[in-house]
């Protein structure tokens, strides 16, 4: 399936986008995870949550397609 | 009436006085209100490591945070007597010194005002997905984490 995954913060300093569109086979969060890892070694160093369709999800959620983002510790206010 | 129509809460910059003195002075027609409650967020010139902040840049999940502060907005307005409500946050660069959140509340009487404030504000603290890079005077950064 086409997933957009977008990248915030210190996230896309380590991916070095904000953005990117991924065709993936797997059926988890966490799937999408090990395959992002592989690809981007420092992020396992760095503390995030993972929202999918704008809602945080666990790792073991099912990967139901369209947005997938990473988001680093919040600093609003 | 309550106000509760979506507002648009990102605003590039800092905010300025002038515009918090507006909003005030644009609810002296609303002659239900007997009490408001203000929350200014101000960026901190803080020292890490001998290095002093010198701006905060703000990014953010816009999409997510939109729909979050609705939700906040809706809360809040579930769980207390509120007339109305206004939530301003900035994106981009607010330099120490200047205002990068406002808050502010309106109720008829003031009890109210003071918890529906501080629930406000630590919800955006805690649920809305906003970034801070803290700038040090010498360029290098860090980023902000609200704890």
């Amino acid at each position: 399936m086409r997933i957009t995954v977008r990248y915030f913060g210190q996230i896309a300093e380590i991916t070095n986008k904000e953005k990117e569109v991924l065709e993936f086979s797997g059926h988890t969060i966490s799937e999408l995870m090990e395959s992002l890892y592989s690809k981007y070694t420092l992020l396992k160093t760095k503390d995030f949550q993972v929202a999918q369709n704008q809602e945080l999800v666990a790792l073991k959620t099912e990967l139901t397609g369209q947005e997938i983002a990473l988001l680093p510790p919040f600093a609003g206010g | 009436m309550k106000d509760k129509k979506p507002k648009s809460v990102f605003k590039e910059g800092a905010i300025s006085s002038e515009f918090i003195g507006n909003s005030i002075y644009k609810h002296q027609t609303k002659t239900s209100i007997g009490a408001h409650n203000i929350f200014l967020g101000q960026v901190r010139a803080d020292v890490i490591d001998n290095k002093t902040v010198s701006a905060i840049e703000y990014t953010a999940y816009e999409e997510m945070s939109n729909a979050k502060f609705h939700e906040i907005r809706e809360a809040a307005f579930e769980k207390f007597e509120l007339t109305c409500m206004h939530i301003y946050h900035s994106l981009g660069k607010v330099n120490v010194g200047e205002i990068c959140l406002f808050v502010f509340v309106s109720s008829p009487r003031r009890k109210v005002v003071f918890e529906a404030l501080e629930f406000i504000v630590e919800a955006i603290k805690a649920d809305v997905p906003i970034f801070g890079k803290e700038i040090f005077e010498d360029s290098t950064h860090q980023w902000k984490q609200n704890n």
